[in-house]
């Protein structure tokens, strides 16, 4: 079959030297569903954006089906033109504006619009796919996984030949997992030739056809879904054997938690104005715990309370036995906690400042204003977590912004991790990066826990959880609804429990 | 259908092969150096007497240096020291206070108020001039408050906010002297604007080094830089790693108050009065624009405060070199609109890409040659 896009000896280099994807060669062909793996930093979001005319690549053609040379795209509306149509990671869409201007924004054709024709296409087009919004809504007061679904409503229905989906399910539960792969199996049908990038493995072997695999910026090669085992897939991303998960386990047996002990942080009837209803929490030294529940919960809103990030509007909070005034992040800071916000991108790193000054800032707000660390000092201590956590980046002067998202999620543990807390919450530290960080990661929670320190961890995929903490909190509908601890510990029960009702 | 894994390239290319231009135009410096280069080559192409400094006998009888380099630096003087408080403000807020030439009429009247004792044409000094000053700038900061608390509490546009006392500013300012024009007559006070006795080097350049080395200083020895650059970039996690993004924003605008006094201050020292309406008019949009010409985004984010500093500079030695060729100050804006083009579009990242690039690619085909 003829490809329907195809990437000849794609080079790209990015300011400061990195090169960010060299001689990639790829192809799409009519009516499939092809898989881009390989870890952060393999340099997939980067093809990508060269493909969809965000960046200009350094080297390289691209042809597409029934032109004989090959296609110039410089910028998106180039690609768009071409048939190129892209579904990112991130939201892109304009939170202020409503849906149906998302839907139809940069898409007309003359001067005027007519508001009304809008208002009634983008209805059809949402009742088609089942999306819960409302055409005249403001697209910021939808959850995130229903402006995912704007965004793919709004590249399907451009009539796209290709359709690039970069991490489009991250933040969707099952059910709307489910229906966007009914949809993406009816563009297939239709001719179009879909490029998928995900980090979940049983996501790709359900839709896939073809997989092509790039690790730190080349081609490793393309396969048949058939002839590539998933373990043979793990390691080929990876460069080597996936380590054993058994290995992990064991580590979470060896870390035992004295019962009798004064909690490290304990909580009674903690609310805040993110209308998380009044909750109890404890914590013990050395122990990992975590809330689970599905997506809007109210997990995130329970460590935000505890870490003082939203208006808290009630409750008592001892920490280590005396009773604790937390009504802002820096005085959680004070009393030893550390927070990994769940948006990385949005609360989480400072884009524009480098490595090193987004690893230092807590400490050095924690140290206060009047008592900057030298350069030398700040630089010593960015190398040593740069080493410690394996961050990939060219120097430790590098935005963060320009590194990777498992590495700039690194980068956010390092800042945590030097101010040495007591109590360190993990919200979705392993949301949208690759497998082998996802493992370290991990590891990093056991080895921490193991060294005496508290850990909440909060993760989507329960597998993780239950590798990682001894004791889950199970929230549904904004209260907690269940504690499992011990033999409870299986992914039925906690389903069981997250649904509620007789189940239990 | 398995290709092998191809031996791995080089990951990053060394510095030391980029092209010398090339790592120079990506300095954030480049603009506002280049524009200063071309200004002097410009003029000593033109007409070399430019540079020229000479000593003269001022009014007072007392030898001082004269030249248009002289003329440059110190008058350039109260822009340098609004673009240091204007690029704080910018980082931390996104956004620019468009109130600092009213507000310095405010400062210079207050000045002028407490000097003269109320009178309108006063002989001797009626209060110390240190004392005048400070209470100036504890005035100023509390403007500059009023403004940070709008933009930094109330969430309203910099611009917006600072319209407010763009508005009502220079009405304040008379107001502060029951609408007198007060004039002071003692030499003394004409000092920081002028020359000091037996110093040939005009006051406010001291001035503003002193104030260079003042932030300087404060950016060595405080985390402003730090807070100011994560609150502009990311507010919200610069509150989850226990900042206070308000507060932060408020103190920026607090300090461009001090500044402001401090160029009121100077203003005011030059002539010993002050006209309500006309004192630093339109000074605003210079600072704005010599932060820009610095390479700093108006967005906020990072800064540089040198970059600010030179173009500031850069803006006065324009003005200058106009003069010298006796533009008239009516057509004066327009000539320096032509030249403010060229240097905003030139210093713009688009620009700046494809200058790169352009350089780039000669570069690299000479490498493959060798």
């Amino acid at each position: 079959m003829e490809p329907i896009l195809e990437v000849r000896n794609l080079t790209k280099i990015y300011e400061g030297g990195v090169l960010a994807n060299h001689q990639i060669n790829f192809s799409v062909e009519e009516g499939e569903i092809h898989a881009l793996m390989g870890e952060n930093g393999a340099g997939k979001s980067t093809l990508i954006k060269c493909l969809t005319g965000v960046y200009a690549k350094d080297e390289g053609d691209i042809y597409l089906a029934g032109q004989d040379k090959p296609v110039t795209i410089r910028s998106p509306q180039d690609a768009q033109n071409a048939g190129i149509s892209t579904v990112y990671q991130e939201i892109t869409l304009c939170p202020n504006l409503t849906v149906a201007e998302n839907l139809y924004i940069g898409r007309s054709k003359g001067p005027g619009t007519s508001w009304k024709r809008m208002n009634t296409g983008a209805k059809k087009i949402l009742t088609s796919l089942g999306i819960p919004a409302s055409p005249k809504q403001q697209l910021g007061t939808c959850s995130i996984a229903v402006q995912q679904m704007v965004a793919i409503a709004r590249a399907v229905d451009m009539e796209c030949k290709v359709l690039i989906l970069d991490e489009p399910t991250s933040s969707l539960d099952e059910q709307e997992v489910e229906k966007l792969f009914g949809l993406m199996r009816d563009l297939k049908a239709k001719g179009v030739g879909i490029i998928f990038v995900t980090h979940f493995l049983d996501q790709v072997y359900e839709v896939c056809d073809r997989i092509t695999v790039l690790r730190d910026g080349q081609l490793v090669g393309e396969y048949v879904i058939q002839d590539l085992p998933r373990v043979q897939l793990v390691s080929k991303m990876l460069g080597k054997e996936l380590d054993d998960m058994a290995d992990i386990k064991s580590d979470a047996d060896a870390a035992a938690v004295d019962p009798q002990s004064t909690p490290v942080l304990e909580a009674h009837g903690l609310c805040s104005g993110a209308g998380i209803k009044p909750f109890d929490f404890s914590i013990r030294k050395g122990e990992v715990n975590g809330f689970t529940g599905l997506l809007g919960s109210g997990r995130s809103e329970c460590v935000r309370a505890i870490f003082g990030a939203d208006h808290i509007t009630g409750g008592t909070v001892t920490v280590e036995g005396k009773s604790a005034h937390i009504r802002k992040p820096l005085d959680a800071m004070k009393k030893g906690i550390g927070y990994l916000p769940e948006d990385r991108k949005g609360d989480g790193i400072v884009g524009d400042l480098s490595v090193r000054e987004n690893i230092i800032l807590a400490l050095q707000v924690m140290k206060g204003f009047f008592r900057p660390f030298s350069r030398a000092q700040a630089e010593a201590f960015a190398d040593e977590y740069i080493k410690l956590l394996e961050i990939k980046t060219a120097s430790s002067d590098t935005p963060i912004k320009s590194l990777s998202g498992g590495n700039q999620q690194k980068v956010i543990l390092a800042r945590w991790l030097l101010t040495d807390p007591k109590y360190l919450i993990l919200d979705e530290p392993t949301r949208g990066i690759d497998i082998g960080t996802k493992i370290e990661i991990q590891k990093l929670v056991l080895k921490l826990a193991a060294q005496g320190k508290s850990v909440t961890f909060i993760s989507s995929e329960i597998d993780e959880m239950l590798r990682t903490c001894s004791r889950l909190i199970v929230m549904r509908d904004r209260k907690t609804v269940g504690e499992l601890t011990g033999e409870d510990l299986t992914q039925a029960k906690i389903m069981a429990t997250i649904a509620g009702g007789e189940a239990q | 259908m398995t290709a092998p894994v191809k031996t791995p390239g080089k990951k990053t290319r060394k510095s030391g092969q980029e092209s010398l231009v090339k790592r120079l135009t990506r300095q954030q410096l480049f603009i506002p150096l280049a524009a200063l280069v071309l200004l002097v080559l410009f003029n000593l192409i033109a007409d070399p007497s430019f540079f020229a400094v000479s000593i003269k006998e001022n009014s007072l009888g007392n030898p001082v240096l004269s030249g248009n380099i002289i003329s440059v630096l110190d008058n350039a003087s109260e822009l340098v020291i609004l673009s240091i408080g204007m690029t704080l403000v910018t980082a931390s807020s996104g956004g620019q206070d468009i109130s600092v030439g009213a507000a310095m009429a405010i400062a210079g009247s207050v000045i002028l108020r407490l000097v003269c004792g109320g009178q309108v044409n006063a002989d001797t000094m009626h209060m110390n001039l240190f004392l005048a000053l400070f209470i100036a700038i504890v005035v100023s900061m509390l403007f500059g408050a009023f403004n940070g608390t709008l933009v930094a509490y109330f969430k309203i546009q910099p611009m917006v906010a600072t319209l407010i006392l763009y508005t009502a500013g220079r009405s304040i300012a008379a107001w502060i002297n029951n609408n007198e024009l007060p004039i002071m007559n003692d030499l003394s006070f004409k000092y920081a604007g002028t020359f000091l006795p037996g110093i040939p080097i005009p006051t406010p350049v001291f001035i503003t080094i002193f104030m260079i080395a003042l932030f300087w200083l404060v950016l060595k020895f405080t985390n402003l830089g730090l807070y100011t650059q994560s609150v502009g970039i990311n507010a919200s996690s610069a509150r989850l790693n226990g900042l206070n993004p308000q507060r932060v924003k408020l103190l920026t605008y607090m300090i461009l108050g001090a500044c402001v006094a401090v160029a009121g201050f100077i203003r005011v020292s030059r002539s010993g009065s002050i006209n309500y309406s006309r004192i630093a008019e339109n000074i605003e949009m210079d600072a704005i624009l010599a932060v820009a010409l610095g390479g700093n985004a108006l967005s906020g984010g990072k800064f540089n405060i040198y970059g600010s500093v030179l173009g500031a500079y850069v803006i006065q030695f324009l003005t200058t070199t106009l003069y010298k060729y006796d533009v008239p100050s009516t057509a004066l804006p327009a000539y320096k609109a032509v030249v403010v083009i060229l240097l905003v579009v030139l210093s713009a990242p688009v620009v700046r890409e494809k200058l790169s690039r352009l350089k780039k690619a000669p570069a690299k085909a000479a490498k493959e040659v060798s």
